[in-house]
């Protein structure tokens, strides 16, 4: 993690809890990642990983009132050059900024959208909100928008309603009604998970686009790994509720540090067709979230681990640009 | 649209058909002659048998049922056995206190009930939900009849801010008539607003943890736009049909509440009709409020359209 390079956002050792009737527990402790301007950071990690909860806290949309950041910083640079923390600033101050400078893509089009307003509605709320223009330059906006993210007929589609479009226009639109306001940080997570292949495609050639002309930091959550080879500069990879790798995209393809990434990249059918020791399925089942057990959470899944890996806790250690969660990353061939 | 509105408008005249059957079959279900009633004790066998012949039912049912069923078509609902006049007047004349107290206790209803529940939806757990639904569960449990007579003893007999019963003399001015409403009304509201605050509070509910309240929240909107406009615009539909059954009912008379009140309404008419055996005004009555209440169901379908875009198209 460079601290040189002023970055966007800055999460520093995040934790989050949530009461459960079972008491509490922390989906997520131990997340330190950042994205600088114009950079997209790719989150990884399997269902139930954290990367979601993750990416909610900095939006502070975390489901109340059983969720909460009980640790941590969420750094975020404002436009103006003050950096707050997101996780401490007060709701009416985070409400300026949600919209504003940071947006949310979200995984599912089909409801994410509001169904009793047209879309052209949707995107002038926000603008008429952040951007303070009038009813009607609000809605050129939003037609614009629509144009913008490539949807045919944007003066008639305007007006139309979420039901009367497919999942790929509705997540267009969504990323049109994420972009109105230029906001300097985009959060996408997972946004083509829902969608049909070739759509998938075109999203991504369009959140890529977008983020070349309006040169915003994107924090891109995924659990498919070809999308992070496709669009992201660097990747972070979670593994319950912790970060255990982070790197440049090349890095983390070519040389795996951590033996959870090597894994991962191993269920690949690429790499498994290379040969090397065939397509390996991370055995047993993902470590429970929340149980603060003793020693690596990726231990008792690990063809490496020895007796050490079992107790303590692991550090995330950082060299160059590269972090690594592992007692013996530098012996593990990658 | 049109063509939906056409096909509802059709199915509406079988619904009033069926309707019509019921409501002339179970009336004649009811034991006692209308004619040995009128005439009381002292009658003659020729006298009863003379006066069944001038008022029809000396005929076979079925023919009785289909010459009514040629009037009732014709607008006509008959004459009344006992008032000596027309149905349809003596139930206009009976209309407007009915009428406007179900107008003013679906309003009373509605503007306690519908932010109560949105309330309670929004606040869930806490102390303002317990309240509004300990209230919720005490006004739908409350006998209509006790908090009208609580009513009359406190605000109309200690009070004295309203009358205590009535409807004010014949002829009095239209405001005079509709200050004895307040208390009824604000009895029936409260009631019926019961049902009103559960039905909020569980669209609400609903609603509030939809994707897309999210999505308004990451815009940066006002709590209070995000549950007013986006929350409270999508739970619309079930509260809806609830306060327009809730109307629906009440026009069919409160028949309770205007006897506790001694408001002269339909339901009144229609108590004092079957005690009577007066066929042609119970079925009259009858037939118009299921009338009525059909129409009110078009009317909330119809409504369901400017709400819903979903339904539009």
């Amino acid at each position: 993690m460079s601290m040189n390079t002023p970055s966007l956002l800055s999460i520093q050792d995040l934790e989050i809890r949530f009461r459960t009737e079972d008491g509490e527990i922390a989906p997520v402790r131990g997340v330190t990642l950042s994205v600088a301007p114009g950079e997209t950071l790719a989150l990884v990690g399997e269902s139930g990983s954290g990367k979601s909860v993750t990416s909610l806290s900095v939006m502070g949309l975390l489901p109340r009132p059983a969720g909460r950041v009980s640790g941590g910083k969420i750094l975020f640079r404002q436009r103006s050059g003050r950096t707050v923390d997101l996780a401490a600033l007060p709701l009416s101050d985070l409400r300026g900024l949600r919209g504003a400078e940071i947006a949310m893509v979200f995984q599912e089009p089909m409801t994410s959208l509001n169904p009793v307003l047209t879309v052209g509605e949707q995107i002038a709320e926000s603008v008429r909100l952040h951007m303070g223009l009038g009813h009607a330059s609000a809605l050129k906006r939003a037609e614009e928008m629509l144009d913008l993210v490539e949807i045919p007929h944007a003066r008639r589609r305007v007006h139309e309603y979420p039901h009367q479009m497919s999942g790929g226009m509705r997540q267009r639109v969504m990323i049109a009604l994420a972009m109105s306001c230029n906001p300097s940080l985009l959060i996408a997570d997972e946004p083509t998970t829902a969608l049909d292949v070739t759509i998938q495609a075109q999203i991504l050639a369009l959140i890529q686009r977008l983020q070349r002309e309006i040169g915003m930091g994107v924090l891109f959550i995924t659990h498919n790994l070809g999308v992070v080879a496709e669009i992201a500069d660097r990747v972070t990879v979670m593994y319950a509720g912790q970060v255990v790798e982070t790197g440049s995209v090349g890095e983390i393809f070519r040389t795996p540090r951590h033996p959870y990434t090597n894994a991962l990249l191993n269920c690949l059918p690429a790499r498994a067709r290379r040969g090397e020791d065939g397509r390996r399925v991370v055995q047993s089942i993902p470590g429970s979230i929340g149980k603060i057990g003793d020693g690596c959470a990726f231990a008792p899944r690990c063809v490496h681990a020895t007796d050490p890996c079992g107790v303590g806790t692991v550090l995330l250690e950082t060299e160059m640009d590269r972090s690594v969660r592992c007692l013996r990353w530098r012996e593990i061939p990658a | 649209m049109w063509l939906k509105l056409g096909r509802r408008l059709g199915s509406l005249i079988i619904v009033m058909f069926l309707v019509a059957t019921m409501v002339f079959f179970l009336t004649r279900l009811a034991p006692g002659d209308p004619a040995a009633l009128m005439l009381g004790d002292q009658a003659t066998a020729e006298d009863i048998a003379r006066l069944r012949q001038v008022y029809g039912l000396d005929k076979p049912i079925l023919v009785q049922f289909l010459l009514w069923l040629k009037e009732i078509a014709t607008g006509n609902l008959g004459q009344s056995i006992f008032l000596q006049r027309p149905v349809i007047q003596a139930i206009a004349e009976r209309a407007e206190p009915t009428f406007f107290l179900a107008l003013f206790s679906v309003s009373v209803a509605a503007l306690v009930g519908i932010p109560a529940g949105i309330a309670s939806a929004v606040w869930r757990g806490r102390l303002v939900d317990q309240i509004v639904s300990g209230l919720a569960m005490l006004a739908a449990n409350i006998p209509s009849f006790w908090l009208g007579l609580i009513f009359i003893q406190l605000f109309a007999v200690r009070l004295g801010w309203f009358p205590v019963a009535g409807y004010g003399e014949p002829g009095a001015p239209f405001m005079e008539r509709i200050l004895h409403l307040a208390l009824p009304a604000t009895v029936l509201g409260i009631v019926n607003s019961a049902l009103i605050v559960r039905f909020t509070r569980a669209s609400m509910l609903d609603v509030l943890s939809d994707d897309y309240i999210r999505t308004a929240r990451s815009k940066g909107l006002s709590e209070a736009r995000v549950v007013l406009r986006h929350a409270f615009g999508n739970a619309l539909v079930p509260i809806i049909t609830v306060v327009g059954l809730t109307a629906a009912l009440l026009v069919g008379g409160a028949i309770v509440t205007e006897t506790v009140f001694g408001l002269p309404g339909i339901g009144n008419l229609v108590v004092s009709a079957v005690l009577r055996r007066d066929y042609p005004v119970i079925q009259g009555a009858l037939i118009v409020v299921a009338g009525i209440y059909v129409l009110i169901n078009l009317l909330i379908d119809i409504i369901y359209t400017f709400v819903d875009p979903r339904v539009r198209y």
